[in-house]
Formats: structure tokens, C-alpha cells, sequence
């Protein structure tokens, strides 16, 4: 043990003990406590989500029925998919660490709109009402995605999901709102644009996206609503009314929905690959510019999804090239990543793991991405297993790699303590095996043929569904051991002390946890983040 | 005595506090441009689907009817503009008289369109499975009424929130809560019920006015 992390102790004073009570917590405008609460709440959605993925697995170890009825397999997929990327990969990054660091970064006591903040959680856990009531009541078997004439007309509760899908989207719009306002307004003395670090570069791209995507898969959804309700017949070919028109608006939202999954992704390892690298970023602006050239051109690419949904050529050919520039921007960002790890003294702590995962997960899935952009290809590949590996790879995969390195990053910041870091790697190395042991079974027999969605296959392909069976277990125990050592790690980890990293950022300038007002007194940015150029003689890594 | 601007502790000054407020409605306004953006990508689809159904049904709509809601709708907005301009010089009786006028025109606008919408209902001029309004059967009538309830109804719920927000800005104003230092809820509504004014202004064109 070194010295300082003897001398290290929990700060008297922080935004964890200055109140305790349940009602300090409930009513609180503290982007900190609400950034925690977001936490838990994401945690849980994680959870659900996850169980689900699991039941569909064990329902795939063999073929016909193996102890769920189809339509009850029906009703769990589209469960899955709906917690998982409303419920938990939209809102995890943006709302629980943009909320505690994005005000801490920028020098700012808070976000722009306390009280709208702390309103976004509930709104959050309303959505989160209705969409668990249609579950008791069985749930949709729509599939996340909703497509017309059948959700228009299923007899499952799909009206409720609608509803709460809807109501969540305003909490989506709430964050993004202020955090767009508070990067603005709220800079403190000497944070110009160009000194902003690479996190909040991310998240105001995302939060354009959210404000600007947001409400159409709003009005989609509650258009979806009245076509069930009352049979206007907006998307019924039997009323004249066209399916194609709600698969535009769907994805209008849905594909630049992609981008709020991963940008905040992109920002994370942005920030933190240089704390682990010990090095400058490469290309600052080049990271910074390339978030707001994703959040700009992922608005023109939504045909992908519709290549044989009866679009024409012409569409399908531009929105084919215009998917491809997003690689372009992709891998700027992919290249200044590994330019800043060459050469460095890397650290090779669980967040830098989860980094590499990230990058790996982030090349195979956006290189796939680029395969299924090719519409000749694409033709061969819509609807199967392929393209279910091709974005579990790049928008679970890499957004799943960023929140864990977030998570283990800033535990420290966020609760005073830190985690095993030898459990931390056994659990990163489960995790990452797991999540090829499920997928890339799925990429072969996408290839080989296998539909989406089906809840039976032909015997042959029974090999490649168990072991993506057997690969989603050892996600499951992954996950189980970072929730284990974390939750002992909050009562019994050793203090962290404000720095454990020797990171540059910003935030790490505060204690940890942070005082209740964020800083002593507003602290003053004289230097560029990320800064790794003169050493610091106190650096020393958590162990 | 006017109220003075005391920022919230957590801005560095009132004038950030203003700003903030003025850059988080522009925002929302995206967001609502956005949500109504949808609905005219429809209308536009299926006008060029059915196109004779769409003339047909512009030109069974009541046109008067429409035009004294539009003169209705922006003398609403003058006078919420108005109240803006009074509670920046500090008169605000005058601010709440504007207000009040504001939010009594959404109150006839709804009113007027109420008058719309019961014709329509005796007629059978409905959306989808209702529809069995006799004198337009061509293909995709059924959808200009769609269409058209759709736009407008999402529109007059707009105007009804608006008009909410008027008469509260109008109580407060009669309280004496805005000065020319505190004017950013009248401002940020003005800007809110300007901006249902300005969608009314791309209804009533594409629907009732061309053929």
C-alpha cells in the first residue's frame, strides 16, 4: 500500500451524508443524487432486460417448444428489446454520469434546470409504470420495433407499452435540453468550447440528437396509438393508409436512437483512454468534431433499415453511401483512440480492459455495419441472425464496454471507494468472452439463414444456438460479480482519496465524493483537459 | 416597487439565469417543430397518394371559417407581443390585459374550430372506419380526413396548453411578478404561444387554402 492511499480517508462533508433522509433523496435537485438515483433505476432496467435475454436463450436450446409457448416467446423478445433500449441503453450514460459530471466538468453547481431535472426521473419511472403494468397484463408481441399493420391490430397490450414508451420520451428531451443549456450558460471562468473535455463534447451531440429525434418517435408512437385505439387507418393499407410511412418515421427516430446509444459511448473511452494511456489524446478536435458530424449525418440514414421494405434504388443506393459516412466519422475517433494508447505507459487497469473491449466490439460491429449498408449483401442478410449480432455487437456491445468503464472509472469519484481491481478484470474477461460466445454463434447462423424472431429452427443449427445460449450465461455471471463486489465495495472499499487515477480531468479536481455544492469555491480552467504532458508527482493508480 | 432579478445559486448571474431560460425554450419549440414535422411528412405522402381526394376535401372544408381563425390566432399573438413589450417597461396592468386578450383568443379559436369539427361530425366527415360523408368518395377520402383531424387536433390540444399558460402568465402579471429584470416566463410563453400561431399559419394554407 502506498503512503497516500494511507493517508487517504472519506471527506467529512459530501453529497452522500449532508442529508440522509428518503425524503433529502426523493426531492432532491442535486444532478449528483439524481445522476445515483438514474443508477439504481438503469441498474434495475439492466436486470429485467438481461432476464429476459436469458429466457429467450434457454427457449432456444432446442428446437420447437422447450418450455414457453411461442407466443409467450413472442411477448419476451419484444420485452427485451424494449426495456434494453428505452429503458436502459438510451438513457444509462447520458443520465447517470452526464448527469453527475457534465455540471462538475464544466465548473457549474448544477445543471441549468434542477427542478427539470429531477421532474426527468419521475417522467422516467411513469414510462416505466405503464410499460410494467402491459407486462403484467402479458405484454406486446410486437417486436420493439412496432411495425404496421400488426401492432396495429394484436390483441396484446400493446396500447400501454406505447404509452410509456411515449412518456419516457419526454424524460429523453428533459436531460437533453439541459444539458445542452448547461453546456452553454453554465461554463465556469476560463472553460471556452475548445477546453471542454471529450465526455461533454459527446453528450451535447447526443443531447441534439435526443432533443431533435425524440419527439417524432413520439408523435410515431402516439399516432401508433390512435391507429390501435380507433382504427384511422394512417398506416392500414386496407384504409388506403401506408405501413411504409410508419417504418420512415420509426427509424426517422430510431436509426439517430442508434447514435444516443453509442456517442456517450465514444465520449467515455474519449475521456478516459488517456488517463490509462498516460498520454495527450492524439487529435482533440478531431474527437470533438467527429461526435457532431455522427449526431449530424446519423439524421440521413434511415432507409438502411428499409432496403426491401419497397424503397426505391435510388433511396435505397443514398441512404446505403450516406450509412458509410458514419464509418468515415467512426473511425477518425477509432484511429485517435489507438494512436493515444501507442507509445503510452498503459495502465492496464478494468477500465482500460473495458476500453479495448469497447474498441474491439466497435470495429467488428461497425465493419459488420458496413457489410449490411451494402444492399446487395443486405438482401441476403435482412431479418436474420446477422444483423441481430451486428448491433448487439456495436450499440450493446460497445455502449455495454463504455458504461462499464465509466462505471469503474468513476466509482471512485462517485462513492469515495474503490472497487477489487483483481475481480474487476476476472469479471471484464467473463464479460467480454460471454458476449462473443453469444454473438458470433448468431453471426454464423445469420449467415447459414436463421430469422430473427423465430422461435423454431432446424436441427442443425442447434450447436451454434446452445453455445450462444452457454455465451449469455457467462454474461449473466459477469454482471452477477460486478454487482457483488461493487455493492461491498460501497460499505467496505478502501477510501479512494480525490484522484486514485492521476486523471487530468476536470472532476477529478473535487473530492470524492464531491462536496454537496460540487466545488470549495468555482474553480478557474487555465489548461487544455486531458493534459498528460508535465508530470504530476503525486500520480499514483488504485490497486 | 419592481421585483429585482435574484439568480437561482446555482447561476453566476440573472442575465445567465435569462439566458438559460431563453435558450431552453428555443430547444422545446425544436422539439415541437419536430413533432408536428411528422404529421406534415404524412400529409404530404398521401396528398401526392390521392391527390384529387385532397383537392376534393380542401375545398369542402370551410375556408371563412378558417380565415377568421387565423385573424383571430394573430391578433392573439399581437397582443401577447405587446404584453412582452409592456412588462419589459414595467406596466404590468397592461401586460396582464394583454395576456388575458391572448389567452380569450385561444379560447374563440377553439371555440371556432369546435364549430368545424361538429359539422364534420353531422356530415360523417370522419377519419378512417367512420368515415361516410356521401359527396366525396373518391380513393383516400376517408385519409384527408385522417389527415386532417390528426393536424388539427394535435394543433388545437397545442392551443388549449397555450392558452392555459396565458391565463397563469396573465395572474401572476396581475400580481406584479415581472419586470424588466423578471420578464423570462413572459417571454418564454409569448415565444410557446407565437410558435402555435406559426404552425396554424402552415395548416391553414396547405389545408383549406390550395387545391
Amino acid at each position: 500500500m502506498s503512503p497516500s492511499a494511507v493517508e487517504a480517508a472519506l471527506p467529512a462533508r459530501s453529497y452522500l451524508n449532508a442529508e440522509t433522509t428518503l425524503r433529502s433523496w426523493l426531492l432532491t435537485t442535486d444532478h449528483k443524487r439524481i445522476g445515483v438515483m438514474y443508477l439504481v433505476l438503469i441498474l434495475i432496467s439492466l436486470f429485467v432486460g438481461g432476464m429476459f435475454a436469458l429466457l429467450l436463450r434457454f427457449e432456444l436450446l432446442t428446437p420447437g417448444p422447450t418450455y414457453i409457448d411461442a407466443i409467450t416467446y413472442n411477448r419476451f423478445f419484444t420485452l427485451h428489446g424494449i426495456v434494453m433500449v428505452w429503458f436502459f441503453l438510451i438513457p444509462s450514460i447520458p443520465s447517470v454520469f452526464g448527469n453527475f459530471f457534465l455540471p462538475i466538468m464544466l465548473g457549474a453547481r448544477d445543471v441549468a434546470f434542477p427542478r427539470l431535472n429531477l421532474a426527468s426521473v419521475y417522467i422516467y419511472l411513469i414510462g416505466a409504470a405503464f410499460t410494467l403494468a402491459a407486462m403484467i397484463h402479458g405484454g406486446a408481441d410486437t417486436g420493439w420495433t412496432f411495425y404496421t399493420p400488426y401492432s396495429s391490430t394484436t390483441a396484446t397490450t400493446v396500447t400501454p407499452v406505447l404509452l410509456g414508451i411515449f412518456i419516457l420520451g419526454f424524460s429523453t428531451i428533459l436531460t437533453g435540453i439541459n444539458f445542452i443549456v448547461t453546456v452553454h450558460t453554465m461554463r465556469g471562468p476560463g472553460q471556452t468550447w475548445m477546453r471542454l473535455p471529450l465526455f461533454v463534447w459527446a453528450i451535447y451531440g447526443t443531447s441534439i440528437i435526443q432533443v431533435l429525434a425524440t419527439p417524432v418517435l413520439g408523435l410515431t408512437l402516439l399516432l401508433l396509438f390512435v391507429e390501435h385505439a380507433f382504427k384511422f387507418g394512417l398506416f392500414d393499407p386496407a384504409r388506403g393508409g401506408d405501413p411504409l410511412l410508419f417504418q420512415h418515421l420509426f427509424w426517422f427516430y430510431s436509426h439517430p436512437a442508434v447514435y444516443i446509444m453509442i456517442l456517450p459511448g465514444m465520449g467515455v473511452i474519449s475521456e478516459t483512454v488517456s488517463c490509462f494511456a498516460r498520454k495527450n489524446i492524439l487529435s482533440y478536435k478531431a474527437v470533438a468534431y467527429s461526435s457532431l458530424g455522427i449526431a449530424f449525418v446519423g439524421f440521413f440514414t434511415w432507409g438502411h433499415h428499409m432496403f426491401v421494405s419497397g424503397q426505391s434504388n435510388f433511396d435505397s443506393g443514398a441512404f446505403g453511401v450516406l450509412s458509410m459516412f458514419v464509418a468515415i466519422f467512426t473511425s477518425i475517433k477509432v484511429f485517435t483512440w489507438v494512436g493515444t494508447m501507442y507509445g503510452g505507459a498503459i495502465a492496464f487497469k478494468t477500465p482500460f480492459a473495458y476500453i479495448c473491449g469497447f474498441l474491439y466490439f466497435l470495429v467488428f460491429g461497425g465493419m459488420t455495419g458496413i457489410a449490411v449498408a451494402t444492399i446487395s449483401l443486405d438482401v441476403h442478410w435482412h431479418d436474420t441472425y446477422f444483423v441481430v449480432a451486428h448491433f448487439h455487437f456495436i450499440m450493446v456491445g460497445a455502449s455495454l464496454m463504455a458504461f462499464l468503464a465509466a462505471l469503474h472509472y468513476w466509482f471512485p469519484k462517485m462513492f469515495g471507494r474503490t472497487y477489487p481491481e483483481g475481480w474487476g478484470l476476472v469479471s471484464a474477461s467473463l464479460i467480454i468472452l460471454g458476449f462473443n460466445a453469444t454473438f458470433i454463434p448468431q453471426f454464423l447462423l445469420g449467415n447459414m439463414g436463421m430469422p430473427r424472431r423465430y422461435y423454431n429452427y432446424p436441427e442443425k443449427f442447434q450447436t451454434l444456438h446452445v453455445a450462444s445460449s452457454a455465451g449469455a450465461t457467462l454474461l449473466f455471471f459477469g454482471f452477477l460479480i460486478i454487482f457483488i463486489y461493487l455493492v461491498i465495495a460501497l460499505k467496505y472499499g478502501q477510501p479512494a482519496g480525490d484522484n486514485p487515477w492521476g486523471s487530468r480531468g476536470f472532476e477529478w479536481n473535487t473530492s470524492s465524493p464531491p462536496l454537496p455544492q460540487n466545488f470549495e469555491k468555482t474553480p478557474v480552467f487555465e489548461g487544455q483537459p486531458h493534459d498528460y504532458s508535465t508530470p504530476v508527482l503525486e500520480v499514483s493508480h488504485a490497486s | 416597487m419592481h421585483p429585482e432579478a435574484i439568480a437561482e445559486s446555482h447561476f453566476s448571474s440573472p442575465e445567465v439565469q435569462r439566458h438559460a431560460a431563453r435558450l431552453g425554450m428555443w430547444a422545446f419549440l425544436a422539439t415541437e417543430i419536430l413533432l408536428f414535422a411528422g404529421l406534415f411528412v404524412g400529409y404530404m405522402e398521401y396528398r401526392s397518394l390521392y391527390h384529387e381526394s385532397f383537392v376534393q376535401g380542401g375545398k369542402h372544408l370551410d375556408a371563412v371559417l378558417a380565415t377568421i381563425e387565423t385573424a383571430v390566432l394573430i391578433t392573439g399573438s399581437f397582443a401577447v407581443a405587446m404584453a412582452h413589450h409592456y412588462t419589459l417597461s414595467d406596466r404590468s396592468g397592461r401586460a396582464a390585459v394583454g395576456l388575458l386578450i391572448g389567452a380569450a383568443t385561444g379560447i374563440a379559436f377553439l371555440a371556432l374550430h369546435g364549430v368545424e369539427y361538429i359539422t364534420h361530425f353531422r356530415e360523417g366527415a370522419l377519419p378512417g372506419k367512420y368515415y361516410t360523408f356521401p359527396e366525396i368518395r373518391t380513393a383516400g377520402a376517408s385519409m384527408f380526413f385522417t389527415v386532417y383531424f390528426l393536424l388539427t387536433g394535435l394543433h388545437s390540444l397545442h392551443v388549449l396548453a397555450g392558452t392555459g399558460v396565458l391565463v397563469w402568465l396573465a395572474a401572476l402579471a396581475a400580481r406584479g411578478t415581472f419586470s424588466h429584470q423578471t420578464y423570462s416566463a413572459v417571454e418564454n410563453g409569448g415565444l410557446y404561444w407565437h410558435l402555435v400561431d406559426l404552425i396554424w399559419i402552415f395548416l391553414y394554407p396547405l389545408l383549406y387554402l390550395i387545391s
